[in-house]
């Protein structure tokens, strides 16, 4: 009898987990089905290659589309660097008992954790007030050059926010090369630096560009530290320098679903943004995911 | 004759010598900087936390010294009862910055975040955990190959996305299910964001049931112990620290999220419990008036605070996340 009732509630207890995945599963396809079935229709060549018009009623999107590739450009060329290097620090040369091996290992954790508004914050607090402001009262007479919103705050604002990312894919990468090619190399009499640049780094490098990727499709899909740093709701022209503000396709998103003075009209356009700002985001995560399964694999044949 | 001048390849090696000790010594110098350079690139990244603080900070610091500042948004005008009006007007908690009367009143913001917080928390944590729990003990090894990868892309789907998605869609099917008040509320919200926060739970839930040893469960199952029994009461609760560490997590994770929030709670900053009112959180207030405040005004200055206070509220959580995802490990290394 006992036993019997264990089985039952047994199987309960199992089927509910089993539920619990579906329930995810179905969620994520219900989310996918829908910008889908509403998004690929207005799609077209067109769409990406002009620009709105109409107060947004109708055109494209392209000033968004390049204003958004290149800020997460400029985001990558500060991040990836400031992160390598911190990875080569965490797992090549510190001791892991030291305190200053626990401040930066806290420190990154810590990051990743920060809400993405307080990076605005902090965009328009260090970046845009005490960097841009010092630079315009330095070298430009106090002329108001850099000392407001630009794309160039925004894309390091948002390499800040990246910065973990980058940091711990790289580590994990680090972390896979065998130590006989970092022994073999300095048995040889290499410094470590040249042990590090020629032996560890070319072995890393599609981690590294992993890493890249991730940080990419995260940045790309921010809004909430770019929305005082630099992004405009409308521009007739391209950003052309480091100090332009910029349209971005997730902050186009949020601009036109919530102030826009006709919804319906807007819709598909909506849609249709939506759709390329996901495709976007996933074609980078899905590139990650390939080229880390293939890099497991190599792993795996030299292990 | 072949005369050789015998001090020549004496001389050839010293000079061969010379050679490779110069290069030796600029081999040297050259790793002496890289590892500076690595380490200099250590202390940026310490840095850039300690500068999020001191600069978000900064820009707060005018409410507590700055006249204007004073008379507006003082620390009684943001965290105590006030009186708006006449005489015998009851106390009230008012979030109004921009007004006659410029009402600070922070509870009515904390009051929504934590309500869309406890709402997202309530309906993720559930789901995420079982199915945690499915994935990790029940499941096939081609099921588990499925459900992580769909479970990442969920937590690669931008934020925004998914506000715009509570915003247009969800809002009007909740509304013709349940006939709201208010068509953006907070139940609307946090069901966005606890959407939102599925991936982070469910991930550090099942890395924490994977890393309990394999000998708990064979232990369990030797002595007749069913699986479900076995994953119930031995695997889960030596699971425990990691499943707080992910609740913990996930709930600063969802207390920090801003444009879910901002496009799907209606921003209404209402002093209720009731979560069917639409609400205002600390984070979406900072994202729309910030934009509009003049600069170093008292209500710029009130924003970098709440922006300050969200910071260190994440940054408490995520160091006892961490403090219990070390206790998870040192628990299941044994010692």
């Amino acid at each position: 009898m006992l036993t019997r009732r264990t089985e039952f509630s047994g199987r309960v207890f199992q089927f509910l987990t089993g539920l619990a995945c579906l329930i995810i599963l179905l969620m994520v396809v219900l989310i996918l089905g829908n910008i889908y079935i509403h998004g690929h229709g207005h799609l077209s060549w067109k769409f990406l290659s002009a620009a709105p018009e109409e107060g947004m009623t109708a055109g494209g999107i392209f000033p968004a589309i390049y204003g958004t590739v290149l800020l997460v450009i400029l985001m990558t060329v500060a991040v990836v660097p400031v992160g390598v290097m911190v990875a080569i620090y965490l797992h090549e040369y510190s001791s892991k008992t030291s305190l200053f091996y626990k401040a930066t290992r806290l420190a990154v954790s810590n990051l990743a954790g920060v809400p993405s508004i307080v990076f605005g914050l902090f965009g328009v607090g260090f970046f845009i007030k005490f960097v841009g402001g010092n630079v315009d009262r330095l070298f430009y007479g106090g002329k108001l050059v850099y000392g407001q919103p630009a794309i160039l705050w925004a894309a390091l604002t948002l390499a800040v926010l990246t910065l973990p990312v980058v940091i711990l894919t790289t580590e994990d990468t680090l972390r896979s090369i065998p130590n006989e090619l970092r022994e073999a190399s300095l048995a040889l009499g290499a410094t470590k630096a040249q042990t590090i640049l020629r032996m560890v780094l070319p072995q890393a490098l599609t981690g590294i560009m992993t890493g890249g990727i991730l940080a990419v499709s995260r940045g790309a899909g921010e809004v909430a530290p770019i929305l005082f740093t630099g992004a405009a709701y409308f521009l007739p022209e391209l950003p052309t320098k480091l100090n332009s503000q910029f349209m971005e396709l997730g902050y186009h998103i949020y601009v036109l679903s919530t102030q826009s003075p006709d919804v319906e009209a807007t819709r598909p356009i909506l849609y249709s943004t939506v759709f390329v700002l996901l495709a976007l985001t996933f074609l980078l995560n899905l590139v990650a995911i390939l080229i880390r399964s293939q890099m497991r694999a190599r792993l795996r044949r030299t292990a | 004759m072949n005369t050789q001048n015998p001090a020549n390849p004496s001389n050839q090696v010293l000079n061969r010598d010379s050679f490779f000790a110069s290069n030796l010594r600029s081999a040297h110098l050259k790793d002496f900087l890289f590892g500076k350079l690595i380490q200099l690139n250590a202390i940026a990244a310490i840095a850039i936390v300690f500068l999020i603080f001191i600069y978000v900070g900064k820009e707060a610091l005018p409410v507590f010294y700055s006249a204007e500042a004073k008379k507006e948004a003082s620390l009684d005008n943001l965290f105590t009862r006030q009186n708006y009006g006449t005489e015998d007007m009851p106390l009230s908690f008012v979030w109004q910055p921009v007004s006659e009367v410029p009402k600070y009143s922070v509870l009515p913001l904390f009051l929504g975040s934590l309500k869309v917080t406890l709402i997202a928390l309530f309906f993720a944590s559930p789901l995420a955990i079982a199915a945690a729990i499915y994935t990790a003990e029940f499941s096939s090894y081609k099921v588990r190959e499925i459900v992580k990868p769909i479970v990442e892309l969920l937590a690669g789907i931008p934020s925004v996305v998914l506000g715009f998605l509570a915003l247009m869609v969800m809002a009007t099917w909740l509304q013709d299910l349940f006939h709201f008040d208010y068509r953006l509320n907070a139940i609307n919200a946090g069901l966005a964001l606890g959407i939102a926060i599925i991936p982070i739970i469910y991930t550090i839930s099942e890395d924490a049931l994977t890393a309990v040893p394999r000998s708990y469960r064979e232990a369990s199952l030797a002595l007749g112990v069913s699986p479900w029994k076995t994953a119930w009461s031995v695997v889960l609760p030596a699971a425990t620290p990691g499943i707080f560490a992910a609740l913990v997590l996930g709930f600063g994770r969802a207390i920090g999220e801003t444009m879910i929030v901002l496009m799907a709670s209606g921003n209404a900053a209402i002093t209720s419990l009731s979560f069917t009112d639409s609400v205002r959180t600390l984070s979406a207030t900072i994202a729309a008036e910030l934009g509009e405040v003049v600069n170093g005004s008292p209500h710029y200055s009130v924003l970098f605070l709440l922006g300050a206070m969200l910071f260190v509220v994440t940054f408490i959580l995520n160091m006892l996340g961490e403090a219990f995802v070390g206790r998870l490990k040192r628990k299941m290394m044994g010692t």
